[in-house]
């Protein structure tokens, strides 16, 4: 038992330091002139660069909200996105139509995004498994329909673009990027401590002791139901404000937002990523973003240009190429990219095969 | 020819990383019936699903002088050894005739020896499995392992939950049985147990704790009641 | 009155359809507890293929109809059992990783198809009746819906009959059931997989050209709007029961065509609500084998 103690304790004050450390150096690299040509568009303190960081750091924050619903409770959901464009979406429609300030429409939008996660988890949490993946996957189905129908309302397929007259100047335009990347850097911080602050709660080891006997849970008096159903909204809630945050980084949102294929996109990162592992949720999220974004430019630079149209046209697809890669990933390297970096054998960090059979009929 | 139809050694089972057999080692003759006896939880169902392949097991199961340890449960049940289930598992929705044909895989199965011993089955052919009685369904399952020339039956609690003048049947169907193939019987109704076997090995806590004569163990009241938790005239185990 | 025959019999139209679709994925999942995600590639590549096949021998004959629809079956049914074979074999037992799998073979496939087809859409042509309708009861009814109809039910009686009459459609059949019995009796289940996943192909493919010739086009997302609607008919129905599914795509599409014209295009709503009812109040669907 002591060993044990020992392992985890000194684990996570190793973790402290390295994430502290983390969090330092990207704070600073807007302030910093580094260069990686081929990742980077430009230096780091380029509009270009610091966008595309920013947009990594969202995506990181969203895959681990993700996690939390899928790698810490085994909950297989595919409507996930439809919290993530209820933020932007809704913090959109807020701002174009209400007269409000930016602080009380995120409120507003969070306060919304709170209960439709009640509401939408009561319902879907009545049902387990590959049923409850079915129930989240109509729901946020019917959320697309909706947010493509009501053009009036959304913008339909053309998407919804960013009201800035109650905005802080500061969060506004190119130049200021700079803001809105250490905006994203605090969103992505705050999810990260929520959850790992969440993993580590009492609620937390029995979604995760949920996941593997539900039996054992129950006959230790506590309601599966009722966890999972506050893992679930804790996690839509943290994908809500992720949104927001996009919404306001990318001065717009489209209907990609909402669609299975962005769920199904998440649901890459995080086990590309690793399954079970925030950090697994994090690396995910940032190689996705800079490999969809420079795989798209590297598509049409001359060299892939040149190629026989066998070769050409494969590589030419950034999700051709990210869906073998997760083919491979999931054959071969169950764990992931942290899984394959070596984990100690601790039960949140077993890989994907571990998940009981159960859970998925 | 060895003497032994089945060589267990060392068999060590789990279900979902739980170990349920711990090092399991016992030999089945070539010849009539050993019982498989224990408390209830004790690992006799496991260790059968582990000879079959059915669940994870590490060790060495030795058919008629090979080793089947590390095969298929199909690969297994092909070199001829014949499975009849707790529980029947019967196929509900298919009828009594499609359960045989299905279990049919000898080019000629005997199918004149399954209709003489199962007359009832051959008038209910057409009656789908899941509404017959608890019996008919054991006698479908035990035809389903009689239909094909095996080697050896494996055969889990066969009287379970039945009526006493059913348990009677099939206690005869199995002796009838036991007269062409050795058979490992795994039974908590130690008067089956007494009619039927010649050997007995007992588990308790995973791992063997007596192999010897059946009617030696039944017939000393001390030794049944310290490992099958009830006296031999009482029928049942705990 | 016209109207309601319409909406009836374009609701069985549109119903075959999803049940091609749908037939597959149920049997499936019925037999070996995956829920195949790929099963729209495997539509929208028999789609194109027919396509191709069709416009080099000269659309528009019936002739060449039919060798596309053939087409389309085959190039499904190779199609599904490869990714049996390759990909899910391999992962035997683990049914996350093998849902996994086959999202990323969804994203990939439908991402090599935009490369290699563009992503608009791409017209269709058939013989001219399709395109014309015909007098039933007093309403026109477009023929091609006719087309449909007739292929979906000579599809639901050849998976009938093949599961009925023949060991490989009995051992389907048990292995729906229990599947761990029927290898302790013996059997290698794995080929009843790799066929499962052709029929299933076959059924797409097939189902793939004759989407095209009902919404006119094929493009590479054909296969993943039809699959949604697909998952959630076999869920109504039934996961693993071909004739809950075969039930269940009449109802969800009669109800999306009459929800569409009287309540001004609500159709996608009423069956996504239709689903979560039916799986409030009976989560196995309606002829649910799996509890």
């Amino acid at each position: 038992m002591n060993g044990i103690l020992n392992r985890v304790f000194s684990r996570t004050t190793r973790g402290w330091w390295i994430g502290g450390a983390l969090v330092v150096v990207m704070a600073i690299l807007p302030l910093l002139n580094l260069s990686i040509p081929g990742v980077f568009p430009g230096p780091t303190y380029t509009p270009g660069t610091l966008q595309l960081l920013a947009l990594a750091m969202l995506m990181s924050g969203l895959a681990l909200s993700y996690h939390l619903l899928f790698g810490v409770a085994g909950m297989l959901s595919f409507g996930h996105a439809l919290f993530f464009a209820a933020g932007a979406y809704g913090l959109g429609i807020v701002l174009k139509r209400f007269e409000l300030e930016l602080l009380p429409a995120l409120v507003l939008v969070l306060v919304g995004g709170l209960v439709l996660a009640n509401v939408l988890g009561a319902i879907s949490l009545r049902v387990t498994g590959i049923t409850f993946a079915m129930v989240t996957l109509a729901f946020a189905q019917a959320g697309s329909v909706w947010i493509r129908r009501n053009s009036n309302i959304t913008g339909g397929d053309e998407g919804l673009s960013l009201t800035t007259t109650h905005i802080p100047d500061a969060l506004v335009g190119v130049l200021n990027t700079r803001n809105l990347y250490w905006l994203s850097l605090a969103v992505l911080i705050v999810v990260f401590v929520l959850v790992m602050w969440f993993e580590k709660s009492q609620a937390g080891h029995v979604a995760l002791a949920t996941r593997e006997n539900e039996l054992r849970v129950r006959v230790l008096g506590v309601r599966p139901y009722a966890v999972r159903l506050i893992t679930f909204v804790l996690a839509s809630t943290l994908a809500v404000v992720v949104g927001m945050a996009y919404l306001l980084l990318q001065s717009g949102v489209t209907t990609r937002a909402a669609s299975s294929d962005f769920t199904l996109t998440i649901l890459v990162i995080v086990v590309l990523g690793g399954v079970g592992s925030r950090w697994g949720a994090v690396i995910g999220g940032v190689v996705y973003t800079l490999l969809d974004q420079r795989l798209t430019a590297l598509a049409a630079s001359e060299w892939i240009t040149g190629l026989p149209d066998v070769l050409r046209i494969p590589l030419s697809e950034p999700l051709f190429l990210l869906g073998t890669l997760f083919i491979l990933v999931v054959l071969f390297l169950p764990g992931g990219i942290t899984g394959s970096a070596g984990r100690i054998a601790s039960r949140r960090n077993r890989p994907a095969t571990a998940l009981p059979m159960e859970e998925l009929r | 020819m060895s003497a032994n139809i089945l060589e267990v050694s060392n068999l060590t089972a789990s279900i979902g990383g739980q170990q349920v057999t711990e090092n399991v080692t016992f030999s089945v003759p070539a010849t009539g019936v050993t019982a498989l006896l224990g408390r209830n939880g004790v690992g006799k169902t496991s260790s059968i699903r582990g000879i079959l392949g059915l669940i994870h097991r590490t060790g060495s199961v030795v058919l008629d002088g090979n080793e089947i340890g590390t095969l298929h449960t199909h690969r297994i049940v092909q070199r001829g050894v014949g499975y009849v289930p707790e529980d029947r598992e019967v196929f509900a929705k298919l009828t009594v005739a499609e359960n045989l044909r299905l279990a049919e895989r000898d080019r000629e199965p005997r199918r004149e020896l399954v209709a003489d011993l199962f007359p009832d089955l051959v008038a209910r052919a057409g009656q789908q499995a899941g509404t017959l009685s608890g019996g008919q369904q054991q006698m479908v399952s035990l035809a389903r392992a009689l239909l094909n020339s095996n080697r050896l039956l494996l055969v889990d609690e066969p009287t379970k939950g039945l009526a006493p003048k059913i348990v009677g049947e099939v206690t005869q169907a199995l002796a009838t049985a036991a007269e062409i193939v050795p058979m490992l019987l795994v039974e908590q109704n130690l008067q089956v147990v007494r009619r039927l076997a010649t050997r007995a090995i007992v588990l308790a806590g995973g791992r063997v704790v007596y192999t010897g004569g059946c009617a030696e163990l039944l017939d000393d009241a001390d030794l049944t009641r310290r490992y099958l938790g009830v006296s031999a005239e009482h029928g049942e185990t705990a | 009155m016209s109207t309601v025959v319409l909406l009836l019999i374009t609701g069985l139209g549109l119903g075959a359809l999803y049940f091609l679709v749908a037939s597959g994925l149920s049997l499936i999942y019925g037999l070996m507890g995956v829920l195949n995600f790929a099963h729209g590639s495997f539509l929208t590549l028999g789609a194109f293929m027919g396509w191709e096949v069709a416009r080099r021998m000269g659309d528009g004959s019936w002739f060449t109809l039919v060798v596309s629809l053939l087409v389309g079956a085959v190039v499904g049914a190779v199609f599904a059992a490869a990714t049996e074979f390759f990909l899910i074999r391999r992962l035997y037992d683990r049914h996350i990783e093998q849902v996994l799998v086959t999202v990323g073979l969804a994203l990939a496939t439908v991402a090599l198809f935009e490369g290699i087809w563009g992503t608009d859409q791409i017209y269709v042509n058939g013989p001219a009746w399709l395109d014309g309708t015909t007098k039933v009861l007093g309403a026109n009814i477009p023929n091609n819906r006719f087309l449909l109809i007739l292929c979906a039910v000579l599809v639901l009686v050849g998976i009938v009959l093949f599961l009925k009459y023949t060991r490989y459609g009995l051992i389907i059949r048990a292995g729906v059931e229990n599947r761990s019995m029927v290898t302790a009796l013996g059997i290698d289940v794995r080929r009843a997989f790799t066929l499962v996943f052709a029929i299933g192909g076959a059924a797409a493919g097939l189902g793939g050209v004759l989407a095209s010739h009902y919404t006119g086009y094929v493009s590479p997302h054909l296969g993943g709007s039809l699959l949604i609607f697909a998952f959630i008919v076999t869920v109504i129905g039934g996961l693993g029961s071909l004739t809950g599914a075969a039930i269940a795509s009449v109802i969800v599409a009669v109800l999306q065509q009459f929800a569409n014209f009287y309540f001004d295009g609500t159709g996608d709503f009423v069956v996504v609500l239709l689903l979560a009812v039916v799986l409030l109040v009976r989560p196995r669907g309606l002829m649910g084998v799996k509890a």
